[in-house]
């Protein structure tokens, strides 16, 4: 379980949560496009397509300071454990939530410890992707969607397309490329009565995908 | 210097207040709600304030001012031109260069004014190593597309934006310590003629001047624009080391090459499909959709100036 991300903000991560999202508006010039809803203090998980690790970074710096203290990205444990120095920055910088895909106890089950932090009325950045995508296709979504959103209904799921960030911060790059990006916030997505998973899930993507302003482009 | 510096302030602060005066009581006697043209009008009134302060602060800077200034406008005009263009995942280490190392280096060329060097980094130096290191990488696909928007993109937003404060270096005999006014000139005229075409298009314009690259462009409205502002250059003949039939023929040619760039500008933007460069400012668009006559004139009005007027 994470020590620190289920209080309010710790200095230390109000820092690195102010801190990065200049940067990423120095870099970025990161403009958020609220195509389908508004920004609202109202509990949400957004899923958003997943190329980088700046994903995250540019997600939040779209959204209000105060939203951003109470909202987490979800990430996986099996790679931000695996040294002291990415824990650190997951857990006591980014207040990440991490999850586990080999988990074994039932206090580790991903579902459950997303639905602790929710719980809290804190809300959650996911990808459902399940890994940094580095091909030109949305690969299809992993059933945590559908099943956060089974067990809490009255909370918004809200797709958010992040443009351009593959470019500006490739998956094994450090240094990142000022590109100018925007994030698509579009209209909630919510289970109909009687959908079934793989439906559900196969919508939520093609949501996703129908937010991309250029989908014209390859790169 | 400080008496002519005063009156072109004077000057733009009458302009300016006049203009959004103009925008207030034209939007006060529309119908509302305000029509986009009305909206964007005032936008682009307000940003020009904007823009026009920025200016001002940096020439109090002096070279300091001056020379930041423009590498932070190349940055920017660089970010929105390559993010336009096809980059792949090969090209980071090309294009973090770009940013990291070209930009920086073509200002210190600028600022140690060293011409010999400040002339031929980007069109020799950069021009055969870049596409040397993408090919290094191996990665061939649309090869030529991606070196030629690379090269292009460093030409159009560091080369020929740099060439503004490069006027800083010139030796003018009997014009000694006060070059930030061919500055002031250059960037006056040239936006000024953007202005001032875009009003004689919005008053007379009917003849299309290339209906498929952009609309918005009228024989009249270039006409009207060309004449108005060598009109302008001559009048600031008094800043400048010319004489008021000089300044309006170096006046007429760097509108003239403005009025290029805005059209060459407009062709990348339909072949990329986006009606703007970016949306950095309010009511303009992007840094090169404000900068893009400027960088068009700058090195020739550079050159023009170096080979006539200097020993």
């Amino acid at each position: 379980m994470n020590r620190l991300s289920l209080r309010t903000f710790t200095l230390l991560q109000t820092a690195t949560s102010v801190g990065l999202s200049a940067l990423a508006r120095a870099v970025t010039g990161v403009r958020p496009i609220w195509s389908g809803c508004q920004p609202s203090d109202r509990q949400r998980i957004y899923f958003a397509n997943h190329t980088s690790h700046g994903d995250f970074i540019l997600l939040s710096a779209c959204l209000s300071e105060r939203e951003r203290a109470t909202t987490h990205a979800v990430a996986a444990a099996e790679y931000w454990r695996k040294s002291r120095l990415r824990r650190f920055i997951a857990e006591d910088m980014l207040s990440s939530v991490l999850i586990s895909r080999q988990w074994t106890s039932p206090e580790e089950n991903p579902i459950s410890v997303m639905l602790s932090v929710l719980d809290r009325g804190h809300s959650l950045i996911i990808f459902p992707e399940g890994t940094r995508n580095m091909s030109a296709e949305l690969l299809a979504f992993r059933s945590g969607l559908y099943n956060l959103s089974m067990a809490r209904p009255d909370v918004e799921l809200i797709p958010c397309w992040i443009e351009n960030m593959s470019r500006v911060l490739p998956k094994g790059q450090f240094l990142p490329v000022p590109l100018l990006c925007r994030v698509v916030f579009g209209a909630p997505v919510a289970v109909a009565p009687d959908e079934e998973r793989r439906a559900f899930l196969e919508r939520a993507r093609a949501e996703l995908l129908a937010l991309n302003p250029r989908p014209d482009r390859d790169d | 210097m400080r008496h002519e510096i005063s009156i072109l302030i004077i000057g733009l602060f009458v302009v300016l207040t006049t203009a959004s005066a103009t925008a207030a009581v034209l939007s006060a006697r529309a119908p509302k709600p305000l029509s986009a043209t009305l909206t964007n009008l005032t936008q682009r009134i307000n940003a020009w304030w904007v823009m026009v302060a920025l200016m001002t602060v940096a020439f109090f800077f002096g070279r300091y001012g001056m020379t930041i200034l423009f590498a932070l406008i190349s940055f920017a005009a660089l970010r929105e031109f390559v993010t336009l263009t096809h980059s792949r995942r090969s090209d980071h280490w090309v294009l973090l260069g770009m940013f990291g190392i070209v930009i920086p280096f073509q200002y210190w060329l600028v600022w140690t004014a060293w011409y010999g060097l400040f002339v031929i980094f980007i069109p020799v130096y950069c021009f055969l190593l870049m596409p040397a290191i993408t090919a290094l990488h191996g990665d061939t696909e649309r090869f030529l597309e991606r070196v030629s928007a690379q090269q292009w993109a460093i030409m159009i937003a560091v080369y020929c934006v740099s060439h503004v404060p490069a006027l800083l270096t010139l030796n003018v005999p009997g014009f000694e310590g006060r070059n930030l006014l061919l500055v002031a000139f250059l960037i006056i005229v040239v936006q000024g003629s953007d202005v001032l075409q875009y009003i004689f298009g919005k008053l007379f314009g009917k003849h299309r001047f290339s209906p498929k690259v952009s609309p918005s462009k009228t024989w009249e409205g270039l006409i009207g624009g060309l004449v108005a502002s060598s009109l302008l250059g001559a009048l600031l003949a008094f800043i400048t080391p010319f004489s008021p039939l000089q300044a309006s023929a170096v006046a007429f040619v760097a509108c003239t090459m403005g009025f290029l760039g805005g059209l060459v500008a407009s062709a990348i933007k339909r072949d990329q499909g986006v009606k703007d460069w970016g949306h950095l400012i309010e009511g303009h668009g992007g840094m090169l959709d404000r900068t893009d006559s400027l960088v068009f004139a700058a090195p020739i009005f550079f050159h023009l100036v170096r080979y006539f007027w200097t020993v």
